[in-house]
């Protein structure tokens, strides 16, 4: 079971923000996307997502084209954390991770516990009762990880569940930035796909099963995170000279600017 | 930190409606006393005219001024979280500017038979005003839809602009007007509920059941519509329908309640807002909290109105804001200190 992308286009007002694109999103995997800033990976995490319908090309969730899945089921399936949330409204921690369990009518009990354990697995515990427009910015992206969490908790019965994450590390600091890490890998193995947007080679490097380079509007490698990040690609899409090394304890590729 | 929680806030309110109420059967020109409206309420009065006035004045009046007071502070809060703008009201989506041209309309061409014209025993104005509102809202969603959706910048931008084009309209409907007639449309824009008829109660009331029915199914969809439209969307919100089902809901709504008792302002901006102070925004609580809350203090408002300026009576508008602004305004310096 997988998200599959299909030879898709995206024509927006005259620009092509994406050309032939195919892509596999498999069940169980970590699929990072990288590129340069405007190489078209939120346009693509958008048309991977059902945000945006693509010129041409077709998106599948699990064996069905995505738009014909009845909304609530797709929400079982499919959660979604944008690169920032706009919340101008003081909800608590609690009630904001709650929002993730509207798909689901399994009870005010499960659904109190299951938060409190979202809350609990991204550090934000403390944060239960605390106001929402109170928040420093990374505890915020916390907060909203733990929502989209909340809403993939349980597996579905309608299918494999994904999880699409445009930057989520973007405004942690180190420990967070590994804790969310730690987090995709456990989702991985419990047979959750992961597709996210980094900007850093290097965390992308060091968790994905497949890395996606983007260079404006196409895919220009895909692979292993070996296979992918060599000396003459990163010249070529990000215009730095660069050193590949290897990891000493991970062994994965480290890449030194 | 919230100070109340929903559950103990709306049973306050609940207990609260009716005795507000049973108060304000015993105020205005002529003062009835606790015992005479208590016995009167529950059957066994003797004496005609207390009837008379209890149940053919006052009765119907505050009646009204709950379903009313309940509309404007729903449709508001709804409206709030539709427009994820704390500030929002029903007016943003051209309902009263609309109304207003309608009544003004009405007032300025019927002129003369304004007090004998009648539609099924509803005012000409009232006609108007319900007509005015609901036409301008058809309008400023037309504008605001596309092959897309509905954009709701799109839509808040459209309501300024026919609110402007309504306020133009409604200037020169004013200048053309002699002076009787400009005080009517002025009145009628302060809002009154001293037209309160039976008639009226009865349709007020089963917009607003339709409303307290309905509202409810959408209340989770609301919350995650403060999140933003494509977030809701991915916690399976059909955000479109929603859309349109909660936009038609507040234009019939705020329709009839500007139809029956003029402008009231203040109630459909503020109530929800002071409910989301104290217990925050979840609608689930913050819709029927508001409607309670906003059905008191327009009883209230009322009741002042008619005993403060004996024999004669102010325009219930005036009093909502004189009686909601300060309590807004020392709960927002009550938040100021907790921060």
């Amino acid at each position: 079971m997988t998200m599959l992308v299909c030879d898709i286009s995206l024509h927006l007002s005259g620009f092509d923000l994406l050309r032939h694109i195919s892509l596999e999103v498999k069940a169980g995997k970590v699929t990072a996307i990288v590129g340069p800033n405007g190489a078209g990976k939120s346009s693509l995490l958008k048309v991977l997502t059902g945000d945006m319908s693509p010129t041409k090309g077709d998106v599948y969730l699990n064996n069905r084209l995505l738009n014909q899945w009845p909304l609530l089921e797709k929400a079982q399936m499919l959660a979604v954390l944008p690169q920032h949330t706009l919340l101008n409204f003081p909800f608590t921690a609690d009630e904001v991770v709650g929002l993730g369990r509207i798909p689901h009518q399994t009870g005010i009990a499960k659904d109190t516990q299951i938060i409190a354990e979202a809350l609990e697995l991204v550090d934000a515990s403390y944060l239960q009762r605390r106001f929402y427009t109170q928040m420093s910015g990374g505890e915020k992206q916390r907060v909203q990880l733990a929502r989209v969490l909340a809403q993939i908790w349980q597996p579905s019965r309608f299918g494999e569940q994904f999880l699409v994450l445009d930057e989520p590390t973007s405004a942690f600091d180190l420990s967070h930035q590994k804790l969310t890490l730690d987090i995709v890998r456990q989702l991985a193995q419990k047979g959750v796909g992961v597709v996210m947007v980094l900007h850093d080679l290097n965390l992308a490097a060091r968790c994905a099963d497949n890395l996606v380079v983007i260079d404006s509007g196409v895919i220009a490698a895909q692979g292993s995170p070996e296979e992918v990040l060599t000396e003459p690609l990163i010249d070529r899409v990000f215009g730095v000279k660069s050193i590949i090394a290897e990891h000493p304890i991970t062994k994965r590729p480290l890449v030194i600017t | 930190m919230r100070h109340l929680s929903a559950g103990r806030l709306i049973a306050i309110l609940v207990i609260l409606l009716p005795v507000v109420a049973l108060l304000s059967m015993t105020v205005g020109t002529v003062s009835i006393s606790w015992m005479d409206t208590l016995h009167a309420v529950f059957g066994n009065s003797s004496n005609t005219q207390i009837d008379t006035i209890l149940f053919e004045i006052r009765l119907p009046r505050i009646l009204l001024a709950i379903f009313v007071g309940s509309v404007l502070a729903t449709t508001g809060a709804v409206m709030q979280g539709l427009f994820r703008n704390p500030l929002a009201d029903p007016s943003l989506i051209g309902v009263s500017s609309g109304a207003s041209v309608g009544a003004s309309l009405m007032i300025v061409t019927a002129g003369g038979f304004i007090q004998g014209g009648a539609l099924v025993g509803l005012s000409l104005v009232s006609v108007g005003a319900f007509i005015g509102g609901f036409t301008a809202t058809l309008l400023v969603y037309r504008l605001a839809t596309s092959g897309v959706g509905t954009s709701v910048t799109t839509m808040l931008l459209a309501g300024i602009a026919i609110g402007a084009l309504a306020g133009a309209l409604n200037s020169l409907l004013s200048y053309f007007s002699d002076n009787d007639m400009l005080r009517q449309i002025s009145l009628w824009q302060m809002g009154n509920l001293s037209g309160a008829s039976w008639l009226k109660v009865t349709i007020m009331g089963l917009v607003a059941m339709l409303l307290m029915g309905l509202f409810p199914r959408d209340s989770k969809a609301l919350n995650a519509l403060l999140l933003g439209e494509s977030e809701a969307r991915h916690l399976g919100v059909n955000v479109q329908r929603v859309k349109r089902r909660l936009i038609v809901l507040t234009a019939l709504g705020v329709g009839v309640s500007v139809a029956v008792a003029g402008l009231v302002g203040f109630v459909g901006l503020i109530m929800p807002h002071i409910i989301r102070l104290m217990i925050g925004p979840d609608h689930r609580w913050l819709i029927p909290a508001s409607g309670l809350a906003g059905a008191i203090l327009l009883v209230v408002a009322d009741s002042l109105a008619r005993v403060v300026v004996i024999p004669a009576e102010l325009p219930t508008g005036i009093l909502t804001a004189i009686l909601g602004a300060p309590f807004f305004v020392a709960l927002l310096l009550q938040q100021r200190k907790d921060v």
